[in-house]
């Protein structure tokens, strides 16, 4: 720990939590009938959906990939999910996110195992209280393993936030607009199951040091979250 | 598979001439409904309604604009629906497809011509400072009749909505904090029900095989009685007698619906209520 | 059958070379890891994850049902709800159809009970040349998840027997999940869906023989 974070313990969060403290974890599988797999993901108030399709045959048929199967991913959020309401329908930002996600699942995706087929992957989000990206990427792993899609493993997201100087673990709103000293930085990570970074991005100020604290903390989280993951995969097992 | 094979739609139809339907249903029996309010913290209201597998959610946002310049002393309405790709293997992401705005456009006639919103009543100032009302629809399982599950929704959503905290010097809307107001609405409830024609028998609440071979249907609003909207669907003519018997079966269903939603709403937002009480208590 | 484990893709299932990595699992180094979410098995030295989910995995010999999605020059192609298309050539029909009649024999929207002859690059051949398969033109199709078809069928079919007589009806269990029921009432048909559809949601239960007997007993009343 470095000197700048060693005042955790004083450091003042909005909701309580301690600093290296997830918020409360929600996770549940197989929501949606009509899907071949499904799952719901929250963080305390954030709440994703995901949904996966496939694999199946991919129209138009020329964007096939005769080699290798391909996973598309879709993300947005509804209407009412935060204050003010998002116009439906995609933005930019739901674009770059649907991306984002597509790279994080893919290091875990066996996709030469559906050569010349899609899976689809659509995730909304219900109720947003930031880090919902990082929902949405957890409960699309879920989906994915529900709906036997072959992966090396599940993938595990979460995001760390620098508010002034403080290192802070699941960000809600409230800490993204952090206005004392350096303001806020966020930083949502993606893990797979071997530890490796499928995902990272950085909004804000950060020392290289901090960083790498914060990458050290992300992967502490993420074990809570895949412990989750694994729990409610094997509820829906049992009720099967 | 897509659409409903050749067998599976001649026995639909067959069992219907003996007044049966595939999950045991008599032709004017709803499946289970199940109506949840509150279920989006940021939405001015919302609901999740459940008919069978059937699942949308519905939420109300609002904000203050300029009214429009033949209602200067009224509020707006807007009603939008997104038939969700994760709802159903057939939806592929794109532009609205005809489905999902004539679903719009139904449910916001039922709302707009009953006057179940009381628009006056969302006035601020005149011909300056209005509210609307958004409501937004989004399909989360389509196992068919995502017609009536949204049209109840939007109730549900309405009818437990807070408007938003406004600020008169600033004119602007305080997104996130809620006066303890609600939307101005008419006591009596406009509810929006479909009949379908399959072969010569007419059935409501469609589930998705059914839906698939229905050859025309009928969407009625009505409260208590008095009807405000109405659209009839696809293209198969309907012959008077079956036009009167679908006013028959409009007007039995929407008794129960009614009584359905009224006890659901009151239960869940007693149910909200409570959640709040203790929330405050732990602060 | 209950005291196997259910794994998630990413689960060590076998340490130290006890074991071989079957269907499901790769082996990585030394350990083996689940690659589908599913139940874990260990038979003599091999360690396999029986999907619990997922889409139908074709396997030459199925039968299964489809419904006729188009008709080419020559055959007609099938959807049998898998990612690779299905093809049953005219040459497959027991008997001879003109190219001209292919529409005489099935149409567009049809249902059909075939038998994978092979699976190959291009797709899955399929034949209708043996009894019992064909144009179905009675009875109700109902689906459900083809991980549960094992189940349904039961040990030398002792499970779909016992529903056939229970309900007096004809069934065709497709192992890509579709069910065929025909019924000489439609009461019976829905007795037989609703028996089907137990045995599908109890799957993991062991003693489900007996168990559905008693469930039969039962619902007689």
């Amino acid at each position: 720990m470095t000197k700048e974070t060693h005042s955790s313990k004083e450091f003042k969060r909005p909701d309580g939590r301690k600093v290296n403290e997830l918020r409360k974890i929600t996770a549940k599988v197989g929501i949606v009938p009509n899907a071949d797999g499904s799952a719901m993901f929250a963080f305390g108030d954030t709440v994703a959906i995901a949904a996966v399709y496939g694999p199946k045959k991919m129209h138009p048929q020329h964007s096939q990939d005769p080699e290798r199967g391909t996973l598309r991913c879709t993300y947005n959020m509804m209407s009412f999910s935060v204050t003010e309401r998002i116009r439906p329908g995609p933005s930019r930002r739901s674009t770059e996110i649907s991306k984002i996600t597509e790279w994080a699942l893919k290091p875990v995706v066996m996709i030469d195992e559906f050569q010349g087929n899609v899976v689809d992957v659509h995730i909304n989000i219900l109720q947003a209280n930031a880090s919902t990206r990082c929902a949405g990427i957890n409960a699309a792993a879920m989906a994915l393993a529900h709906a036997g899609i072959p992966m090396k493993s599940l993938v595990q997201s979460v995001s760390i936030g620098k508010l002034d100087k403080q290192l802070v673990t699941d960000l809600i709103k409230k800490e993204e607009d952090w206005e004392e000293g350096e303001g806020p930085t966020d930083i949502p990570i993606t893990f797979t199951g071997d530890g490796k970074i499928s995902h990272i991005q950085l909004d804000g100020k950060i020392t290289k040091a901090q960083l790498k604290e914060a990458v050290e903390l992300a992967r502490e989280a993420s074990k809570q979250i895949h412990e989750a993951q694994k729990k409610a995969l094997k509820e829906v097992g049992e009720k099967q | 598979m897509i659409l409903t094979s050749n067998l599976t739609a001649e026995r639909i139809i067959e069992y219907l001439k003996e007044g049966k339907r595939f999950d045991g249903r008599k032709l004017d029996e709803f499946r289970e409904l199940t109506i949840e309010t509150g279920v989006s913290k940021n939405a001015e209201g919302s609901a999740r309604v459940k008919l069978g597998k059937t699942e949308v959610i519905v939420g109300v946002k609002m904000d203050v604009s300029e009214p429009y310049p033949d209602s200067k002393d009224k509020g707006n309405l807007m009603v939008t629906a997104e038939f969700l790709p994760l709802s159903s293997p057939r939806i592929d992401l794109g532009p609205p497809g005809f489905d999902s705005i004539e679903l719009a456009r139904v449910i916001d006639r039922g709302i707009r011509e009953s006057k179940f919103i009381e628009l006056e009543g969302l006035c601020i100032k005149e011909g300056e400072k209005v509210w609307t009302v958004f409501i937004d629809i989004y399909s989360i399982n389509d196992d068919g009749n995502l017609l009536d599950a949204a049209g109840i929704g939007a109730i549900a959503a309405l009818k437990t909505a807070r408007i938003p905290e406004y600020n008169e010097e600033t004119g602007k809307t305080k997104f996130g904090e809620w006066s303890n107001k609600n939307i101005p609405l008419k006591k009596e409830v406009p509810i929006s029900l479909t009949v379908h024609k399959i072969g010569n028998s007419l059935i409501v609440d469609p589930s998705k095989e059914e839906e698939d071979i229905s050859e025309t249907r009928v969407t009625i609003a009505s409260c208590d009685g008095t009807i405000h909207s109405m659209q009839k669907g696809n293209a198969k003519e309907l012959s008077i007698e079956e036009f009167n018997k679908v006013l028959d079966i409009i007007e039995k269903t929407e008794r129960e619906i009614a009584k359905k939603i009224e006890k659901a709403i009151t239960h869940t937002h007693c149910e909200t209520l409570k959640k709040e009480a203790i929330t405050h208590h732990e602060n | 059958m209950t005291d196997r484990k259910i794994v998630v893709p990413g689960e060590t299932v076998s340490k130290g070379g006890d074991f071989l990595p079957g269907e499901g699992t790769e082996k990585r180094g030394e350990e083996i890891f689940a690659i589908r979410f599913g139940l874990l098995e260990e038979s003599n030295n091999l360690v396999k994850v029986i999907p619990l989910s997922g889409v139908y995995q074709p396997r030459r010999g199925n039968v299964v049902i489809g419904k006729v999605e188009n008709i080419t020059f020559n055959g007609w192609v099938i959807d049998i709800n898998t990612a690779e298309g299905a093809f049953l050539s005219l040459m497959e029909v027991p008997r001879y159809v003109n190219k001209d009649d292919l529409e005489e024999v099935m149409m567009i929207g049809d249902m059909v009970v075939a038998k994978i002859n092979s699976i190959n690059k291009r797709g899955i051949d399929l034949t209708i040349k043996l009894k019992g398969l064909g144009r179905l033109d009675r009875g109700i199709i109902i689906s459900i998840n083809p991980n549960k078809v094992p189940r349904v069928i039961g040990k030398e079919g002792s499970m779909i027997s016992l529903i056939k007589d229970e309900t007096k009806c004809r069934i065709t269990v497709g192992q890509n999940g579709l069910i065929w029921i025909d019924g000489d009432k439609v009461e019976d048909e829905l007795f037989a869906k609703k028996a089907i559809l137990h045995v599908a949601e109890k799957s993991l239960m062991s003693g489900l023989t007996e168990e559905m007997k008693e469930w039969f007993g039962g619902e007689k009343k």
